[in-house]
């Protein structure tokens, strides 16, 4: 399962007839441990790595920490679903640390995020402050390297 | 003006060039070529190793280190072949760090090899041993393996080459440019050939950690075969650590202690930074090495798979990183396959000729490549073949 999962991770367009392939498995095993990993909740979607600085060159993506008072009943669990409700977040998550929750956001510009912190986020009663990072480059994305890919210095050719 | 035919040995200046240079000169003058060529991980050396150089420099630690090399390192290296192979050496006079496992194979043919003897050499291999015998004024006797085989020595094959003047058997498994192994039963065939003989075997085990099926099994390890076999390994291929140049050589301390001069003559003593750097992947490396294995080995299924879908035979190999599919269905020559598909698709691989006459009809494809690079690679090579098939190829 390790295995596939990982080829999985690499490229989840890889077709079930390479997966068995390269796993030694027959198509039929292959999709029955893919089914498998979906239903229990292992693998939960399939998503195209984009770099949205070569999408729209003006987005911007930015981290928010917030600080948070814990609610009596839910903890942090209302609280972060409803941050997790809006479209612009695209992860939020629980963190231990300096900070309780770690949210990402992606607008077109950073007024526009600038605008959502301020009015979305830093002005839920809970929150107790934020600090936002704006994103400058990633180099690698879900184990994924998005810098331009590096030069193979091998020489063409050896026996 | 100096005559330097007249200077020069003529021993080197008769020694043929790699077979491989013509190709790699086409495919260097091209632009957007992509390579199968190679014969090294695209694994980077893994990171504790690097560090352990780094940590090496900064103390300053650039001296030459004893001959056979640093102990610690010989230590570990005799731990190494015990728990791989299960044959023990004494570290301190039984093993020598050489500067790659070419330098071991060097070493070892120079200390046997004299004028007259004959070597035999199991084809296709790669291309040192021959070169190396015929300096010695050694004559080398080519041992031909075949497709139907899966590339492996037969005792047959063995016995029908050994003659008086036979001094020693170069057995290359797992092979480049093949992917045979040698399996336990294969072994003990060849060495119930030998144990009657003065024959001695340099065994070059260099891809010995990329075995694909079951654990690799050293020639070294059969009863009465220790004292005729020089073992030869090394990190470039196990611990992607070709550019520090660093093997190990090891066999009983009457063939080591020959070696050992040569070695010292010729080189001092192997990298020091490399040494140090080595201790650290013998010690804690394991685990990269099963990371990179399993990699290639679903890259090996991918393109055994690939190569036969597109029609060209390609026996599934158990070892190394290359895989040698037959191109005779094409009626090319491997030269001309290999020329017109860098010419014509841009894709480099390496003419099964350039490892012994036996290997024509059949083309070298390393897998030392990412996924998304060998599919690229096979794409080419199928509008290759189905234009060749349609006579449409420009």
């Amino acid at each position: 399962m390790e295995k596939l999962l990982n080829l999985l991770k690499s490229n989840a367009r890889l077709t079930n007839a390479e997966l068995a392939v390269m796993l030694g498995k027959t198509e039929a095993e292959v999709a029955a441990d893919i089914e498998k990993l979906e239903k229990d909740g292992i693998i939960t979607g399939y998503t195209a790595i984009v770099d949205e600085a070569v999408y729209d060159p003006n987005s911007v993506t930015a981290l928010i920490e917030l600080k948070v008072t814990p609610q009596s009943q839910s903890g942090y669990d209302d609280i972060a679903k409803s941050i997790a409700s809006y479209e612009q977040v695209e992860s939020v998550r629980l963190m231990s640390g300096a900070y309780d929750i770690l949210v990402s956001v992606t607008g077109t510009n950073i007024r526009e995020v600038s605008r959502f912190v301020a009015e979305n986020l830093a002005a839920i009663d809970a929150v107790q402050s934020t600090a936002t990072h704006f994103l400058l480059r990633s180099y690698k994305v879900n184990g994924i390297s998005v810098t331009a890919d590096e030069k193979d210095e091998r020489g063409l050719m050896f026996p | 003006m100096i005559d330097y035919s007249k200077v020069l040995s003529p021993a080197i200046v008769n020694m043929k060039p790699s077979g491989i240079r013509k190709f790699f000169d086409i495919a260097q003058q091209l632009e957007g070529v992509i390579s199968l060529g190679v014969g090294e991980p695209d694994f980077k050396t893994p990171w504790v190793v690097r560090r352990e150089a780094i940590n090496v420099l900064e103390k300053g630690r650039t001296s030459y280190t004893a001959n056979a090399g640093l102990a610690d390192l010989r230590k570990e290296a005799a731990r190494y072949f015990s728990d791989r192979i299960g044959v023990d050496y004494d570290p301190t006079n039984e093993i020598i760090i050489t500067v790659g496992g070419s330098e071991g194979i060097d070493l070892c043919i120079r200390s046997i090899v004299t004028a007259g003897d004959e070597v035999l050499i199991v084809q296709p291999s790669f291309v040192c041993y021959c070169p190396i015998v015929t300096l010695c004024g050694g004559v080398p006797v080519p041992i031909e393996t075949k497709a139907e085989n899966e590339f492996r020595l037969t005792a047959e094959e063995l016995r029908s080459k050994i003659t008086d003047r036979t001094k020693l058997l170069v057995l290359p498994y797992p092979n480049n440019p093949t992917g045979a192994i040698m399996r336990r039963e294969d072994l003990e065939e060849i060495a119930d050939v030998l144990r009657r003989t003065n024959i001695l075997v340099l065994s070059d085990e260099i891809y010995s950690e990329l075995t694909y099926s079951g654990k690799h099994v050293s020639i070294a390890s059969l009863p009465d075969m220790r004292e005729r076999t020089i073992v030869i390994n090394g990190f470039s291929k196990a611990y992607a650590m070709t550019g520090w140049r660093l093997g190990i050589a090891a066999a009983p301390c009457e063939l080591t202690s020959q070696m050992l001069k040569l070695h010292q003559y010729a080189i001092m003593s192997s990298p020091t930074v490399s040494q140090f750097a080595a201790i650290t992947a013998l010690r804690e490396c394991d685990d990269d090495i099963v990371k990179m294995r399993d990699e290639y080995d679903m890259r090996r299924r991918y393109l055994v798979d690939a190569f036969n879908k597109l029609g060209l035979d390609c026996f599934t190999p158990q070892g190394a990183f290359y895989v040698f599919p037959c191109i005779r269905s094409t009626g090319l020559s491997s030269s001309d396959f290999c020329e017109k598909l860098v010419y014509r698709k841009k894709v480099a691989v390496v003419p099964g000729n350039a490892f012994g006459e036996c290997g024509e009809g059949f083309v070298r494809v390393s897998y030392a490549y990412s996924l998304s690079h060998l599919r690229e690679a096979i794409k080419r090579i199928g509008e290759f073949l189905e234009e060749l098939k349609n006579g449409t190829l420009q």
